[in-house]
């Protein structure tokens, strides 16, 4: 089974040395007492909670998977009932909630460590919590005065879970088409009617009530996404003293059966004629929802650097334990009957991608977290909306690019064990298919490039990707003369310099052929992305190149992923941006039927 | 009644420890540190015990470096009421601990003293026996089981032939055991409580007490690495080695 040692240590580097979040935090009026003491017992604790609590339940949860039982009803596997009612008790739920809701008003930062763990652990689980975070964030913000009273504090306490109901079964990406219907029963509540499909935590025996966010139309609603509204449709109508009270017509009608991530149940969701109320305004429900569409798209890249994480903790230790063959430069453990394999040139470089995407996503979710609490809790007008520009340009990429690392780095993960790692006791198979869907889901990742290059970067002509460049470029001008910095500095600049032609590039041949955007996204959103590690690894190294005399091996560790990302991670660089700039052509001449 | 527990900041056990070079000792250079998981066991127990109504305040001491003051609020997460520090750089023994320990139950009266029965770092297993030595208190050591009822604590020990229950009259000494209890989980709203909790922090250069170390340390060395086995052609061959070459039997 796997194995998982909470990277206390590397999160903290992060947070305390390259952010200096506790510092910064002291400038927030609601975050003055999150110090760095304070922060590193959550981290503890919360680290503890999930290596003892959750990670037992993974490969449970993935050979057992949840069952549909005859009154539709859904059983969780064995052992994830119980470790949520934990979860609950000893306040996690709560951590980045509104004291107003009884939450413990910590930062955002914390809970995506928090999340860090869970999902190295088990993210089948963590799911059930995570999405119920994401209804809180969305009631909190457009909920009426009546559903925050109803719902908020069961949600910030876990009582009661959250889903987020979307897709239809002709309906995924396009939400325009969505058929749902809402109609106003004269009380200002609306009976919902139609089905929802893939829906996370759909159904379950771990709460004792789950609100659902549902999409649907009103009668009178126009087509197209300008027609679709948001409900909150709880599973038992709530009483008025905030108990339980009789059931909705809203029932699980199947689970799907799933590449991975069993232990989440993932359902066909039934409306019969549910009773729902409105959330926001009518026929502005897509406003309202992506607020938790944006959170849980934070969420999916902390799935992805969960796994990302726990592949490269196992792998590297079955590397230094398994013995096979001999070092091309000859034996390095003569008295064995083999090296360990973590001698061969192949298999470093299969951990160091491994390591290397973890160290990256890692910094850069924390960093896009903290511009989060900045953007929420900053005293400064100009700094809330800097961060808030900031964390909307580069939501897509932690989506889409941490997502697709995290399956290269779980294969990876999986093929330094060998054929073992094929063999599920290992746990090394298990990661990569729950991996795999990280992908999918939230918008797939072509959605989320689309996203990039047509909403975010060129929709504004470019003017927030400017001001992140701009980060970058002070970040160079002031380290430029920094002993050491050069060679993490000249590629920084380098990608920096051609993200800016690229863009320039697409843009206009855009104004011509709009298929060109189609076609350049994917590769565009991985060139930004490894400009964002480029910049993240040469702030790691500047702060690693500044103790790397201290004694402690942790920083030279530092600089050789960083130098290994840079050397041998970063060039895909070229042969994206010669996929990006090749045009829509090749794609598009040969006719359909031809296929 | 008060209860007084002492816990230690040690090498977290995940930790693989490395020997010093210079073969002075374990390098403690940036290694995890973590409370020693005995005195965590006590920890929880004295909370049982105040839960439990037995029990009316649970102090908790630490006795090292200011750094120990983590682990004292690690132990007020998870639900004592207030924390000493006695703080020193020094090296500490177990003969220099059981005198601050006895220094401290003389100022605070608790009625019962508990803590691991021995540190995962050294293995001692000495100061909870030498705190009672010098308190004149009576001890449990190894404790399984503890009941306290009528000024008396029933405990159950360990023993190598299996189990012995005996009876202590209050103030007593008691040292954990593994099985006592398992540990709780620290909750979020008590992790913060505790940064609020009182921290007491006293040097131990005022307190009048001789910590000078009594043992010295010759040497510390790596257990030697284990050398291939070899096969043998029967039974007989095989008692044969074991009686005459490595005879254990």
């Amino acid at each position: 089974m796997a194995t998982y040692t909470p990277p206390l240590r590397e999160m903290q580097f992060v947070i305390h040395e390259v952010l200096n979040a506790g510092d910064a935090f002291k400038k927030m009026p609601s975050y003055a007492e999150v110090d760095v003491d304070t922060i590193n017992q959550i981290m503890e604790e919360a680290g503890k909670f999930a290596a003892g609590v959750v990670l037992p339940l993974n490969r449970i949860g993935d050979t057992e998977g949840c069952t549909r039982n005859e009154d539709s009803s859904v059983t969780t596997p064995k052992g994830f009932k119980e470790a949520y009612q934990l979860y609950c008790e000893s306040g996690w739920a709560a951590l980045a909630c509104d004291p107003e809701y009884d939450g413990q008003g910590l930062p955002q930062l914390l809970n995506t460590v928090l999340y860090e763990m869970l999902n190295s652990t088990n993210q089948a689980w963590a799911m059930y919590p995570g999405l119920s975070h994401g209804a809180y964030e969305c009631l909190h913000e457009h909920g009426t005065p009546e559903q925050k009273k109803t719902y908020l504090k069961k949600l910030v306490s876990g009582e009661w879970t959250g889903t987020m109901c979307l897709t239809e079964p002709h309906c995924g990406t396009d939400l325009g088409m969505l058929k749902s219907k809402a109609e106003p029963k004269g009380d200002g509540t609306y009976s919902i009617t139609g089905t929802k499909i893939f829906i996370s935590s759909g159904d379950h025996d771990m709460a004792e009530n789950i609100v659902h966010l549902v999409l649907a139309r009103l009668p009178d609603a126009p087509q197209g996404t300008k027609g679709i509204s948001l409900f909150a449709v709880p599973k038992f109508k709530p009483n008025a003293d905030g108990s339980v009270g009789e059931g909705n017509a809203v029932s699980c009608g199947a689970l799907e059966h799933k590449m991975g991530i069993h232990g989440n149940s993932t359902c066909v969701m039934n409306f019969d004629g549910s009773i729902g109320t409105l959330v926001g305004e009518p026929n502005r429900g897509l406003n309202a929802m992506f607020v938790m569409m944006n959170a849980a798209r934070l969420g999916v890249g902390m799935q992805s650097l969960g796994l990302t994480e726990v592949a490269y903790q196992n792998s590297a230790a079955y590397a230094k334990e398994r013995l096979q063959m001999r070092s091309l430069k000859g034996p390095k453990e003569p008295t064995k009957a083999a090296d360990p394999i973590i001698v061969h040139p192949d298999v470093r470089r299969m951990l160091l991608t491994q390591r290397a995407y973890a160290e990256g996503a890692r910094a850069f979710t924390y960093w896009v977290a903290f511009m989060i609490d900045t953007e929420l809790n900053h005293p400064d007008a100009k700094e809330r909306e800097a961060a808030g520009e900031l964390v909307t340009l580069l939501t897509p990429i932690i989506k889409a690019f941490i997502t697709d690392n995290a399956f290269t780095a779980t294969n990876e993960g999986m093929q330094v064990f060998g054929g073992h790692g094929y063999i599920a006791e290992w746990g090394m198979e298990q990661f990569v298919r729950d991996a795999r869907i990280n992908m999918l889901y939230e918008g797939t990742n072509t959605i989320q490039s689309l996203d990039l290059l047509g909403r975010k970067v060129l929709g504004d002509k470019g003017a927030k990707l400017r001001k992140f460049g701009k980060i970058v470029e002070d970040f160079i001008a002031k380290e430029k003369r920094t002993k050491g910095m050069s060679e993490f500095l000249e590629p920084l600049a380098d990608i920096a310099e051609k993200v800016s032609k690229l863009t320039k590039e697409v843009g206009m041949k855009a104004l011509l052929n709009k298929e060109v955007v189609g076609a350049a996204a994917v590769p565009y959103l991985r060139v930004v992305g490894h400009l964002v590690y480029s910049y993240m690894f040469a702030r790691m190294a500047k702060v690693a190149l500044e103790k790397q005399n201290s004694g402690d091996p942790f920083y030279s560790a530092k600089l050789s992923t960083a130098r290994f990302y840079f050397a041998k991670l970063f060039h895909e660089t070229a042969y994206q941006i010669r996929a990006a700039r090749s045009g829509v052509d090749s794609l598009m001449e040969m006719d359909a039927s031809l296929f | 009644m008060k209860i007084l527990v002492a816990v230690k900041r040690v090498v977290d056990f995940n930790v693989k420890v490395r020997v010093k070079a210079d073969q002075s000792g374990v390098d403690l250079a940036n290694v995890k540190m973590s409370m020693n998981p005995f005195d965590e066991i006590a920890i929880e127990e004295a909370v049982r015990l105040k839960e439990a109504g037995i029990a009316t305040e649970v102090v908790v001491i630490s006795a090292g470096p200011t750094q120990c003051q983590e682990t004292l609020r690690t132990a007020l997460a998870i639900g004592a009421d207030r924390a000493i520090l006695a703080e020193t750089d020094a090296e500490l023994q177990p003969l220099a601990v059981a005198k601050i320990l006895k220094a401290v139950c003389e100022k605070e009266q608790p009625q019962l003293l508990i803590m691991g029965k021995q540190a995962i770092d050294d293995d001692s297993n000495q100061t909870g026996q030498m705190a009672a030595a010098l308190l004149g208190w009576p001890q449990a050591t190894f404790a399984s089981k503890v009941v306290i009822a009528n000024g008396e604590a029933s405990v159950t020990r360990e023993v190598d032939g299996g189990l012995e229950t005996i009876a202590l009259t209050l103030p007593a000494v008691v040292t954990t055991d593994l099985r006592l209890n398992e540990p709780r989980y620290a909750t979020l709203p008590n992790i913060m409580k505790a940064k609020k909790k009182p921290l007491d922090v006293q040097p131990v250069a005022g307190m009048g007490i001789d910590v000078a170390p009594r043992l010295k340390t010759l040497k510390v060395a790596e257990p030697p690495k284990r050398s291939g086995g070899i096969k043998v052609a029967d039974v007989a061959a095989l008692v044969a080695k074991l009686k005459n070459e490595a005879k254990v039997i």
